[in-house]
């Protein structure tokens, strides 16, 4: 049983060591003094631009008066697939609803954005922000005053009457 | 104290006497203290170059936050300072401890004999620009850098770690093939200079021309020992991140772990002023004899140190761009490049360089240079014949090893009997 063993005669440039060994170091040297070439993007300095559908943490926007646009009409906590999202609503003496408690548990939240959906008064938003950090797991439960300081831009849904978002 | 400064760039007699008795001393514990603080100021900023270069090399831009960088060194080296020292279980501790330092210590000690500048003269005599200057310096450096093998082998004996042990036991393979190339590679240039004291050899390179151009193939066959030796990329195996995880110092932490570093740093920063010293001429400012008879002063030994260094940089800065431009080699590879290449091709090398010395001498020719063109010539024909018609034949090759014709043309007569047995059989 003869064992085939394919003796491939391959041309000087493919085999010789000392010419692939000069070209590698050229091309190593043109990257070296490339100074423009350089990719990294010095992160905390400068950030790469996100899409402007990007959806991160939460933002509860307000009316001219500095209130929550939020009515209270409990929408947001129904459409929520994670459950994330407390919602207590309260009225006052004219009859406006307002939520008395609103509190987003932003680890159990899956950045879907169907809060920001299904609202009717284009209140709660999710945020065009990834930049999140705590020191412990309650910091993460945003409150109600908490959603209304963030000022990250907000996402853009898609819209299906312009798809590619022009 | 000004005046005494101005007396030191003052031209001096040539034949200034060395410095003697206390001066000597105090002289050179002086020397030994400002060469030692350079060294190690040296190497740290080595790590930070090759880090720079690396990222260079791949389109980033390295270390670029503590001092815009250039505190990066200190950053580390305080980081190697605070951290823990583990000892895992199982080690041998005498020799664990022992093994960082026996590596460390000849790195450092090989540079005591390498001139690195001009003499200084003063007004108590000449100073030599290195810390010892010993007539048999050559042979000390060949030594001192064979023990450093002893480190790696004893690291990686006593981590009680098979990646270790493997690691270690490479390095001493690879130290052992490539110190023989190594050491024969510097033979033609004793020969020459006649004397092992690097400071004859340097000006032997004066008047003779360098030996570059002398000895061209004993200075490529000595730069890939030298790469080997400090077991640097494409000869990195004892290391070899990709299969032993760091190697012979996969067990080491904290202080420990950078004393290799910076051994490995110093057999580098040492091979690159061998290859200085040997091959391109030393300190010898370019292009003049004067600097090596004087008359000596301040301003030339500057300048002969910074001509050092310049030569001494550019070998560094191939050490780095080398290691981040080739693979590494395989085992069987290393092997076969320095038993079956390297040490036949030095073994003709030093008897062909013989040859044409003896019949030079015969014919009456005195260095200079007539001989240096010579010399030049037949060198220039060898590196010829080796890296073009050698090169074709994939010897000078890691990846093939030149595989014998009449192997081939076994091979090929079994395939062919096997395609008329088939079709015989058809």
């Amino acid at each position: 049983m003869a064992i085939k063993v394919r003796v491939v005669e391959r041309p000087v440039e493919d085999v010789s060591y000392i010419r692939a060994t000069l070209r590698g170091m050229a091309l190593t040297a043109k990257h070296l003094f490339d100074v423009n070439g350089r990719v990294t993007t010095q992160y905390p300095d400068e950030k790469s631009p996100i899409s402007p559908r990007w959806r991160g943490t939460h933002r509860m926007l307000t009316t001219e008066t500095g209130k929550a646009k939020c009515v209270a009409c409990g929408l947001c906590p129904t459409v929520c697939p994670a459950n994330c999202i407390k919602l207590v609503p309260g009225e006052d003496e004219e009859g406006n609803r307002y939520p008395l408690v609103f509190e987003i548990d932003e680890f159990r939240c899956i950045f879907c954005g169907y809060c920001q959906e299904v609202c009717p008064e284009e209140a709660i938003h999710v945020g065009r922000h990834y930049e999140n950090s705590e020191y412990s797991r309650e910091g993460f439960v945003y409150d109600l005053q908490r959603l209304m300081d963030q000022s990250h831009p907000v996402c853009e849904m898609w819209d299906p009457e312009d798809p590619k978002g022009e | 104290m000004s005046h005494t400064c101005l007396a030191l760039l003052q031209a001096a007699d040539p034949n200034l006497p060395p410095v003697s008795g206390m001066a000597f001393y105090l002289f050179t514990i002086l020397k030994m203290i400002v060469i030692f603080t350079i060294y190690m100021v040296g190497i740290a900023m080595l790590t930070l170059a090759e880090r720079k270069i690396s990222a260079w090399i791949q389109d980033r831009h390295g270390p670029n936050r503590v001092g815009k960088g250039w505190l990066q060194p200190a950053a580390d080296g305080l980081k190697n300072f605070m951290k823990e020292e583990t000892m895992p279980g199982g080690v041998n501790k005498p020799l664990f401890v022992l093994a960082p330092i026996l590596s460390f210590i000849p790195a450092l000690t090989a540079w005591c004999v390498i001139p690195f500048g001009a003499p200084i003269p003063t007004r108590w005599g000449r100073i030599d620009l290195v810390v010892a200057d010993l007539p048999v310096g050559f042979l000390f450096i060949l030594a001192l850098t064979s023990l450093g093998v002893y480190g790696i082998v004893l690291a990686g004996w006593s981590s009680n770690n098979k990646y270790a042990l493997l690691g270690g036991l490479r390095s001493s393979a690879q130290m052992i093939s490539y110190e023989i190339s190594m050491g024969m590679s510097t033979i033609p240039v004793l020969l020459l200079a006649g004397n092992v004291s690097l400071n004859t050899i340097i000006n032997q390179q004066v008047w003779g021309g360098w030996n570059v151009i002398n000895l061209t193939v004993a200075f490529f066959i000595f730069m890939v020992a030298a790469f080997a030796e400090t077991n640097r990329l494409p000869f990195d195996l004892p290391e070899a991140e990709s299969e032993l995880i760091a190697g012979y110092h996969t067990e080491y932490s904290a202080m420990k772990f950078s004393l290799f570093f910076i051994a490995e740093y110093g057999g580098m920063v040492t091979a690159s002023a061998l290859m200085a010293t040997l091959f391109f001429g030393g300190w010898d400012v370019p292009f003049t004899a004067r600097d090596n008879i004087g008359p000596y002063s301040g301003w030339l030994s500057l300048l002969s140190i910074g001509i050092m260094l310049a030569k001494m940089l550019f070998f560094i800065f191939l050490f780095m761009w080398v290691r981040w431009t080739l693979p590494r080699f395989r085992y069987d590879q290393l092997m076969s490049l320095g038993w079956k290449f390297m040490l036949p091709l030095v073994l003709v090398y030093i008897v062909l360089i013989a040859a044409v010395m003896l019949g030079l001498s015969a014919a009456g020719k005195r260095p200079g240079l007539m001989y240096a063109s010579i010399l030049g010539s037949i060198n220039i024909a060898l590196v010829i014949i080796l890296f073009v018609i050698f090169d074709r034949g994939r010897l000078i090759s890691p990846a093939y090893g030149r595989m014998d014709q009449r192997e081939i043309d076994r091979l090929r007569r079994i395939d062919r009997r096997r395609i008329l047995a088939a079709e015989a059989g058809r």
